[in-house]
């Protein structure tokens, strides 16, 4: 017969054994290559601490008593993993997108970070899981006992609560020394993972084992066993009773609420294909493990006297047939199951505690001092430990309320229900886009009340809880508010009562008071970024570990650092990690050391989302891209300045430009006027010269000829005075040195004084001038001098250069409000239109007729004396001859 | 036919079989939900008393609906890994 101290034994080799593999994967994890730790099997493997010991122990006796309905447990999440398409694929995506480490932390997201919500799910998580974790030390408690039995009339009779409270100490020690050995920032376990995924192993060919054992070796086959199960008790079963359904529903909800559940399938997944495994792997799991249920149950309620436990019958059952080895595997089996079970859930559940409620409050304490980054890190570790031993101290002090008395069945299901308070926030989280933070609000606290009230507290059996009087007669005899039977609606089952009340007024809440409010910007955000995450995600593909990763790492760091850079940089890593010549594995020091240059470059926020989804496949969350819109921002305002400062360079190279093209053009003028000014004044001096030369040397010159040629001279010599004077006249005007003198004349007195000039006797002269006498009578004040040499000088154009038969000069007046202008038009042919821009140019003579005796200043002077009046002289181009306007103001401006 | 656009009539099949999977994902929880709800409706016991279930016949019925299941979510995991469960428009893939 096994012993007690024999058991004791056994569990802590069975817990070293756990330990130096857990131990083991976290080193080969450190070192960089998950490898098979992050294959779909362990993946489905850790799921199977959904059948905790209540499924190893509680199945077969919930069976016993209710037939068929225990499979109710496990058909629904079998439709929920079958169905992963629709829901879990979309929970994990989510999940890893924006990198959830709880339920709580999933709701809290969802509805823009909300930490009252948190703070909700985590307190209901805890209470709920609180009698989830006593049903495993009660079943542990429970088994111990089995074997201690015999004994028992040796020893005095062992205290059942101090087994429990040893067993809650050690799975607290196990629990802390591998669920915080790190603060990860994804929360991931690898060595926790793995030591789950052996005991799954084990407690399946534990439970196997047994069920091989009973049909075969005690019933005698299966045909045999079929028989059996027609003679039993249990041959009969209420299929339609009211509970089936309710009973799927909630085990396929709890599968998704359950934090233990939710650890294992979202936050410690690490590629959303081993989902694609599990949807069909762990349903596989749950049918080996039903499939010898009834068989065990009806055997034993065949075989072992009436008044035995049928919780125990898979380990009582092999006792009784004396096969010891097979009874420790199937305790072994028991006790993985629990162990794993609460391992899994302490680490959830202090997750969430020490990050939505003692980190909040602690860093609200120390408010205002400064805080170093290890400390927090310190404190959060700290957190962890302290919650995971409180978690597990509830679950003792619950059991020890509960005194162990009720069926492992019925504490199951009173977990159930309380998690499953948060499914109606959750699915509509995911699927709504239209639920808000205050209808989740709502519905988990009327949930969470309902379930407290009408199901948690009376599982405690009348205690000063709440007192049987209540239970019996309501609070304060009001017979409606009877907790299991809320306005007298309550029928004969109390958890169909809870679950109903509870689940509908929650779903009711949230729905209706989240039509009724408005949700703020960010939880719109994140709820576009939930509902639509497989549009603003790309695929599944999970951790690509190794070179992959090293690769893509090294393309992305390239691109931003320079090739030379990120090459000499990964060459240095991969130095420090023994790899020469070989991309460095991407190691945390290593991901940690690239981002931190990277961020050099692009900012931190940026460095991190680009690592972050190149190695961990992790998206960006709102507060990430808001960190990168900002550093965006930077980035953009001081690529606007420089672009700015470059605009400013560019417009002032273009003005130097013109400058330059101006100067040299000036430079260009100057040259062809000096040598325009040579070759006019070179004609004059060498007829003076030919000709002084004559009157010189020739003898004997007639008096008629020395008449002829002295006049030549002296007519040349004033033509070159003339010319001289004008270009004086010229460089005066154009420097702006001019002096006017205004006075007051008439606009008529001055354009007879300008026609005498040019045409002394009008009735002699070939050019007829035509004038408007009425319209020319304009008062003016203006240098009326140098007004009537710009009428001498077009007057006289028009006589030298008119080449009409009968030459005619038309000149109109036009009054304009204060200015005046006076037109002379020619009849004509006019000038060219190449030449017209010319003409005002100095030396700007259209033809050779230098005969003329004008140099072809005069125009060019023209312009500059209208300038220097404030006016303007131009050429009118179009047909019938040369048009020239004049337009000046009536009062000059007096020069300054 | 070019080998163009023959590429892009093997891409527009795969893209097409890749729907239908699709589909029959979401297909497979509404037959579970099905199959398991059925005994409310028709299982009777031998002696045709209401309500009441045989067992062995309703134990024998939901393992085999069990391992149906099973089974064709096997085969359907197995093809959507394979073919791409990737919701992104076909493109990425080799071409085949």
């Amino acid at each position: 017969m096994v012993g007690f101290d024999t058991l004791v034994v056994v569990c802590i080799v069975y817990v070293a054994f756990l330990f130096i593999i857990a131990f083991a994967a976290e080193r080969h994890a450190q070192g960089g290559h998950a490898g098979w730790l992050r294959s779909p099997v362990i993946y489905t493997l850790s799921l199977s601490i959904y059948c905790t010991a209540w499924t190893f122990y509680g199945a077969v006796g919930y069976a016993a008593r209710s037939g068929l309905e225990f499979l109710t447990i496990y058909l629904g999440p079998t439709i929920v993993f079958v169905g992963w398409w629709w829901f879990l694929r979309k929970m994990v995506r989510v999940g890893r997108m924006q990198r959830i480490t709880s339920v709580a932390d999933l709701i809290s997201s969802r509805y823009g970070k909300s930490n009252l919500l948190a703070v909700i799910v985590t307190l209901l998580a805890v209470v709920g899981t609180t009698p989830y974790i006593a049903l495993q030390l009660q079943s542990v408690t429970l088994s111990f006992d089995v074997f201690a039995a015999p004994a028992a009339e040796a020893w005095a009779p062992r205290d059942r609560t101090s087994t429990a409270f040893w067993v809650a100490v050690g799975l607290a020690l196990f629990t802390v020394l591998f669920g915080t050995r790190s603060l990860d920032a994804n929360e991931q376990h690898h060595g926790v993972v793995t030591a789950i995924a052996v005991e799954a192993v084990v407690k399946l060919v534990a439970l196997l084992a047994v069920g091989v054992f009973v049909v075969w070796g005690v019933a005698g086959g299966p045909g045999a066993v079929l028989d059996r199960i027609d003679e039993s008790a249990i041959a009969q079963w209420q299929g339609t009773g009211g509970r089936w359904v309710p009973l799927i529903f909630l085990s396929g909800a709890a599968v998704i609420c359950l934090p233990r559940m939710f650890q294992v399938t979202v936050v410690e997944n690490s590629d959303e294909r081993h989902l694609a495994t599990a949807s069909w792997a762990f349903p596989l799991y749950l049918l080996l493990m039903s499939l010898f249920v009834v068989p065990i149950a009806v055997i034993g309620l065949a075989v072992q006297p009436p008044d035995a436990n049928p919780d125990l019958f898979v380990l009582t059952l092999p006792l009784a047939f004396e096969r010891e080895t097979l009874a420790l595997l199937a305790f072994l089996g028991g006790f993985s199951s629990a162990t794993s079970m609460v391992i899994v859930a302490a680490i959830a559940l202090s997750t969430m505690v020490s990050n939505h409620i003692v980190m909040p409050l602690w860093l609200r304490m120390r408010e205002g001092t400064a805080t170093v980054s290890g400390d927090v890190r310190n404190v959060a570790l700290t957190a962890r430990r302290l919650s995971i031993g409180g978690v597990l101290a509830l679950g003792y002090t619950y059991y020890s309320f509960t005194s162990g008395s009720e069926a492992l069945a019925a504490i199951g299901l009173i977990s159930f229900v309380g998690v499953t308070q948060a499914l109606p926030a959750l699915v509509g989280g995911l699927f709504w886009r239209g639920a808000t933070r205050r209808g989740a609000a709502a519905g988990l606290i009327a949930g969470f009340a309902l379930w407290l009230y009408t199901l948690f507290l009376p599982s405690f059996g009348g205690s000063w809880l709440l007192p049987a009087t209540i239970l019996a007669d309501g609070p304060f005899s009001i017979h409606w508010l009877r907790p299991q039977a809320l306005f007298g609606i309550g029928g004969d089952d109390p958890l169909i009562h809870a679950m109903g009340w509870s689940l509908g007024v929650n779903t009711a809440l949230f729905v209706v008071v989240s039509l009724l409010s408005f949700p703020s910007p960010l939880e719109r955000l994140q709820g576009a970024q939930f509902v639509n995450v497989f549009q603003h995600s790309t695929g599944p593909g999970g951790w690509i570990g190794g070179s992959a990763a090293a690769e893509d790492l090294l393309i992305m760091s390239q691109r931003l650092l320079g090739a030379p850079e990120a090459q000499a940089l990964f060459q240095a890593a991969a130095h420090r990690q023994g790899k020469e010549g070989n991309l460095p594995d991407p190691t945390r020091e290593f991901i940690d050391l690239l981002e931190r240059e990277l961020s050099g470059s692009v900012g931190a926020a940026t460095a991190h989302a680009m690592v972050g989804q190149i190695t961990g496949g992790v998206s960006v969350s709102v507060e990430d891209l808001l960190a990168v819109a900002d550093e965006t921002a930077q980035i953009m305002e001081y690529s606007a300045q420089l672009e700015a400062k470059s605009k400013e360079l560019a417009e002032t190279a273009a003005q130097l430009r013109t400058a330059n093209a101006m100067l040299t053009q000036l430079s260009v003028q100057k040259d062809a006027f000096l040598s325009q000014i040579s070759h006019e004044l070179r004609t004059p001096m060498s007829s003076i010269r030919a000709f002084s030369e004559i009157l010189r040397d020739t003898r004997g010159l007639s008096q008629e000829e020395f008449q002829r040629f002295s006049s030549i001279i002296h007519d040349e010599s004033l033509r070159l005075t003339r010319l001289l004077d004008d270009l004086l006249d010229l460089s005066v005007l154009e420097n702006g040195q001019v002096t006017l003198h205004p006075e007051e004349g008439n606009l008529a007195d001055l354009l007879d004084r300008a026609v005498s000039a040019v045409v002394p006797e009008p009735r002699d002269s070939r050019l007829k001038i035509r004038r408007e006498p009425v319209l020319e009578d304009v008062p003016l004040y203006t240098d009326c001098d140098r007004l009537r040499q710009v009428f001498i000088n077009l007057i006289g154009n028009a006589l030298k250069y008119c080449d009409a038969a009968e030459p005619e000069l038309r000149i109109k007046v036009r009054v304009n409000g204060t200015r005046v202008a006076v037109e002379f038009k020619d009849n004509g042919s006019g000038i060219p239109e190449g030449q017209q821009s010319l003409i005002f140019e100095k030396f700007a003579r259209l033809s050779d007729h230098s005969a003329a005796g004008s140099a072809g200043l005069g125009l060019a002077i023209c312009r500059e004396i209208m300038r220097n009046l404030g006016g303007s002289i131009s050429y009118m181009p179009g047909p019938g001859g040369a048009r020239f306007r004049v337009s000046l103001p009536r009062r000059v401006a007096q020069a300054a | 036919m070019s080998r163009r656009a023959e590429h892009a009539l093997l891409l527009e099949q795969r893209n097409y079989r890749r729907r239908r999977l699709h589909d029959a994902a979401f297909l497979l929880p509404v037959l579970a939900v099905l199959l398991f709800l059925l005994p409310l409706m028709g299982f009777r016991a031998e002696d045709g008393s209401e309500g009441v279930v045989s067992t062995r016949a309703a134990g024998i019925y939901f393992f085999a609906a069990w391992a149906l299941l099973v089974l064709a979510a096997g085969v359907l995991s197995v093809r959507l890994v394979r073919g791409g469960g990737d919701e992104r428009p076909a493109g990425g893939g080799d071409g085949g």
